[in-house]
């Protein structure tokens, strides 16, 4: 049953109450950009792209639309001026890590052909999608993140990868910069022997 | 030790305390918290042991070992009780005099007692110290009176009893609306009401629910948790056993850092000592509330004080914030109602309880009630711990308390707020520090680190290292966090190094805004405040550096130059001798010169350069003059 009603862009949305904002947009049919979202993984909010507006109390408030949930007669804007300044920012901030592939395809959409910054590219823009796939889904950990701030990478395990990635590779897919193909594919471990 | 089974036990137990204490004894008194052992006082600890043993004097005098009382910079600090006189600096060779002359003669030791800088009196007594008169110490000043590792010092001075009266006399709504009442807020930086917290968790759905002590203080410079908890734990165990009764919760938690052993240390002797006495445990004091705690020893990230991302390291997972739209007082450590408050806040509790509410309400300013402990450094006469009253003002603070700038230079700048706190100018120093003026100005308490910094000091320079600190700090996990201090560190270096350019002042704005408003957790929606304060306070060194490439603080290396001025040069080599990479041409008798391709710019010449000749001068901006050559390098010395 869709027992919750609720106003995005200017719209009426229904909703069951488990929902996230980020699902009940999406199930009518309104876009908001996500990196690190994946609807078989628990929401991680790391890429910020799905902020949305929250009206209370007479002020708006910035919340992420993939874990905040939907609440009878909530009032959302995905789309403000504000929304859209944070969003090229933030790929901005991106675009140098990984400056092809979806990333440019998404920075591109929010007008945006090269960025003011530069970084070593590294074709991972941190999402966590196959650290999380690989833990919560496959309960295999054999992707993880090493270090901490602008140090943060992720990385194979090589011991846990040479026993059960060959077989897998399902996170592969997932990757939004395609790194995870091109570093895993012979480099981490072995190819499988059918392909070799 | 046995039991403590009723309130009337305590105070019979107290008073067999007291009892065995005689006042008028003599007693050496002597620090024994981080910065003195740092100094080296475990051996003066030894060397009056030693020296009382020779003289067979254990029978009229004690030495007993103390919390830190907070004047670290002039530590070892010896006090002599019953007379109170306060020696400091004290080494190993002062203890025989100090012996001889205080304990046997009852004679002062004039040269380690406290010299006034202005009136060059001699002053006796703690209290009548500039940087302690000025203070209002009501949760430090037990520190020096306390042995931290016995229970029995903290019970002699009341303690405990605070906790008698809210078991047994006041219940936990009247405990909970003296809270209140007293005005109490968070004393971690956020400011918020701690009664609501409790009784957000108090009214939660959820068992168990947990406390938990922060003690994860990681601003560097910043010590006035780990004095609190080094030198008077079981203030802080007795607030939050009180909280535990208010809230109903069995558990608790003390996230203390492993890099304070000596807190790891004496918080996990009061817990045994406490539990021994029936104060903590099951059945407390005979109540029938059970309570116990636990130490969790922090490995040391700065981004782990984050409330949600304490308790991700509690349940055994990775410090990192969790993106969350209920608070943690309704769902926190297994997702169960958590009260999570800083080591200050709970040592206020016990206070507020025997004093009264409205004796702590009226301490402070407007709405911010009682007092703050600051860890006061950087380029000032009096460094060290400082406890006022929420409102005092800066000015106050670094000039009464802190006794001023050192050496010749003028105070430029406050830094307040820990590393995402933000630079304050000279002309705001009247500013009252309280958590609602500081927020108003964009800035926040933080945890109380508070920075003197003179005009040697260059403001992209700070803001570059405090973005780098928490470029390292932070956990990586979100965009802006992470992508924005990578980029913001990108542009500092570059303007550090004479490669700003156009237009990075506007791009360092831009992403302090996305960084503000985008970030996931606190850390990462203030990290651009040292960038956004020195901008507005300091945009003219920023354009100095990116326009005329020029560090008008002379600090960075890549802009400035050092030059020896012909005129002045007296030829005497000492630079020539101590410059480190032999960067300086000169002999007797001729006019030193400086290499500028072989310079590192380490400033040993203009140091060492006698003040009498003044010869070696600091640009702020290079290329230096070119130097004199040949004829006119020779000095004509009058004969």
């Amino acid at each position: 049953m869709d027992n919750i009603k609720l106003e995005i862009d200017g719209k009426e949305v229904k909703a069951y109450e488990t929902m996230t904002i980020l699902q009940a947009a999406r199930l009518a049919g309104i876009e908001i950009p996500t990196l690190c979202y994946n609807d078989k993984l628990a929401p991680y909010g790391g890429c910020r792209l799905c902020l949305v507006e929250l009206a209370s109390d007479n002020r708006t408030r910035l919340v992420a639309s993939c874990v905040y949930p939907v609440q009878e007669g909530q009032v959302v804007k995905t789309d403000s001026e504000k929304l859209m300044k944070i969003r090229r920012m933030l790929l901005e901030l991106i675009l140098p890590l990984s400056p092809t592939g979806p990333v440019l395809a998404l920075a591109e959409k929010y007008g945006l052909k090269t960025s003011r910054f530069s970084a070593e590219q590294s074709d991972c823009v941190l999402c966590g999608l196959c650290v999380r796939y690989c833990d919560e889904v496959k309960k295999a950990n054999a992707v993880g993140f090493t270090g901490r701030g602008i140090d943060r990478k992720a990385a194979y395990l090589p011991d846990v990868a040479s026993r059960v990635c060959s077989a897998c590779r399902e996170c592969w897919t997932l990757c939004p910069s395609g790194k995870v193909a091109l570093e895993t594919d012979g480099a981490c471990f072995p190819k499988p022997d059918w392909e070799k | 030790m046995s039991r403590l089974n009723s309130s009337a036990e305590l105070e019979k137990y107290r008073e067999k305390v007291l009892e065995k204490r005689d006042p008028n004894r003599s007693r050496i008194s002597i620090c024994a918290g981080t910065g003195c052992l740092a100094l080296g006082v475990r051996d003066v600890i030894g060397a009056f042991k030693e020296e009382i043993k020779k003289l067979h004097l254990e029978s009229i005098v004690d030495v007993k070992e103390n919390g830190c009382p907070g004047f670290c910079e002039q530590g070892p600090i010896v006090v002599i009780y019953p007379q109170g006189i306060c020696y400091l600096k004290v080494g190993v060779k002062d203890v025989p005099e100090i012996i001889s002359q205080t304990i046997q003669e009852n004679r002062l030791v004039e040269h380690l007692l406290y010299r006034d800088e202005k009136t060059g009196e001699r002053i006796v007594q703690e209290s009548e110290i500039p940087f302690y008169k000025n203070q209002k110490r009501i949760l430090l000043d037990n520190n020096r009176l306390i042995d931290p590792q016995d229970i029995n010092d903290y019970i002699a001075l009341g303690g405990y009893s605070a906790l008698a009266r809210v078991l047994f006399e006041l219940g936990p709504d009247k405990t909970l609306e003296a809270i209140k009442r007293a005005g109490l807020r968070g004393r971690g930086g956020g400011g918020f009401p701690t009664w609501q917290k409790w009784e957000t968790t108090r009214r939660a759905p959820g068992d168990p629910k947990y406390l938990i002590v922060n003690a994860d203080e990681g601003d560097p410079g910043a010590f006035m948790n780990r004095s609190l908890l080094e030198g008077n734990p079981h203030s802080v165990l007795e607030g939050l056993i009180i909280g535990a009764y208010v809230v109903g919760a069995p558990e608790g938690y003390i996230y203390v850092r492993q890099e304070y052993p000596l807190a790891v240390q004496n918080i996990g002797i009061a817990i045994e000592q406490a539990r021994k006495l029936g104060l903590l445990g099951t059945n407390i004091m005979g109540s029938g509330f059970d309570f116990d705690v636990r130490v969790h020893r922090g490995a040391g990230a700065f981004v782990s004080g984050e409330s949600s991302a304490l308790m991700s390291a509690i349940e055994g997972r990775v410090g990192e914030p969790k993106p969350k739209y209920i608070h943690t007082a309704v769902s926190g450590i297994n997702e169960k109602p958590s009260v999570l408050n800083n080591v200050e806040t709970w040592a206020n509790i016990p206070l507020i309880i025997n004093k009264g509410a409205d004796w702590f309400n009226k301490i402070g300013g407007e709405s911010n009630a009682g007092t703050k402990i600051f860890a006061l450094v950087g380029k000032i006469n009096s460094s060290g711990l400082v406890e006022v009253p929420l409102g005092t003002p800066l000015r106050k603070i670094v000039f009464d308390i802190g006794g001023g700038v050192a050496g010749e230079h003028r105070l430029k700048a406050v830094q307040i707020g820990g590393p995402s706190g933000g630079c304050l100018p000279e002309s705001l120093l009247d500013m009252p520090v309280d958590f609602d003026a500081l927020s108003k100005i964009g800035l926040m308490m933080g945890s109380g680190g508070i920075i003197a910094m003179d005009e040697t000091t260059c403001m992209v320079d700070i803001a570059r290292y405090f973005v780098n600190f928490l470029s390292q700090e932070s956990c990586g996990k979100c965009i802006p966090c992470r992508e924005g201090l990578r980029q913001m560190l990108r542009i500092l270096n570059d303007i550090c190094t004479g490669k700003g350019k156009r237009g990075d002042l506007e791009a360092l704005e831009e992403i302090a805004e996305t960084m503000r408003y985008a970030s996931l957790c606190a850390l990462g929606t203030t990290a651009a405040n040292p960038v956004l304060s020195t901008l507005k306070y300091f945009r003219d060194e920023y354009q100095a550096h990116i326009e005329e490439r020029s560090c008008p603080a002379g600090v960075c290396k890549s802009l400035i130059a050092y030059y020896i001025d012909p005129q002045k040069c007296q030829a005497c080599l000492i630079c020539a001798r101590k410059c480190p990479v032999n960067a300086i041409d000169g002999e007797k008798d001729r006019v030193h010169i400086i290499d500028q391709e072989k310079c590192n710019k380490c400033g040993t010449c203009f140091e060492v350069c006698p003040s009498r000749f003044k010869a070696v001068v600091k640009l702020s901006k290079g290329p230096a003059p070119a130097a004199v050559s040949g004829e006119s390098r020779i000095i004509a010395r009058k004969r």
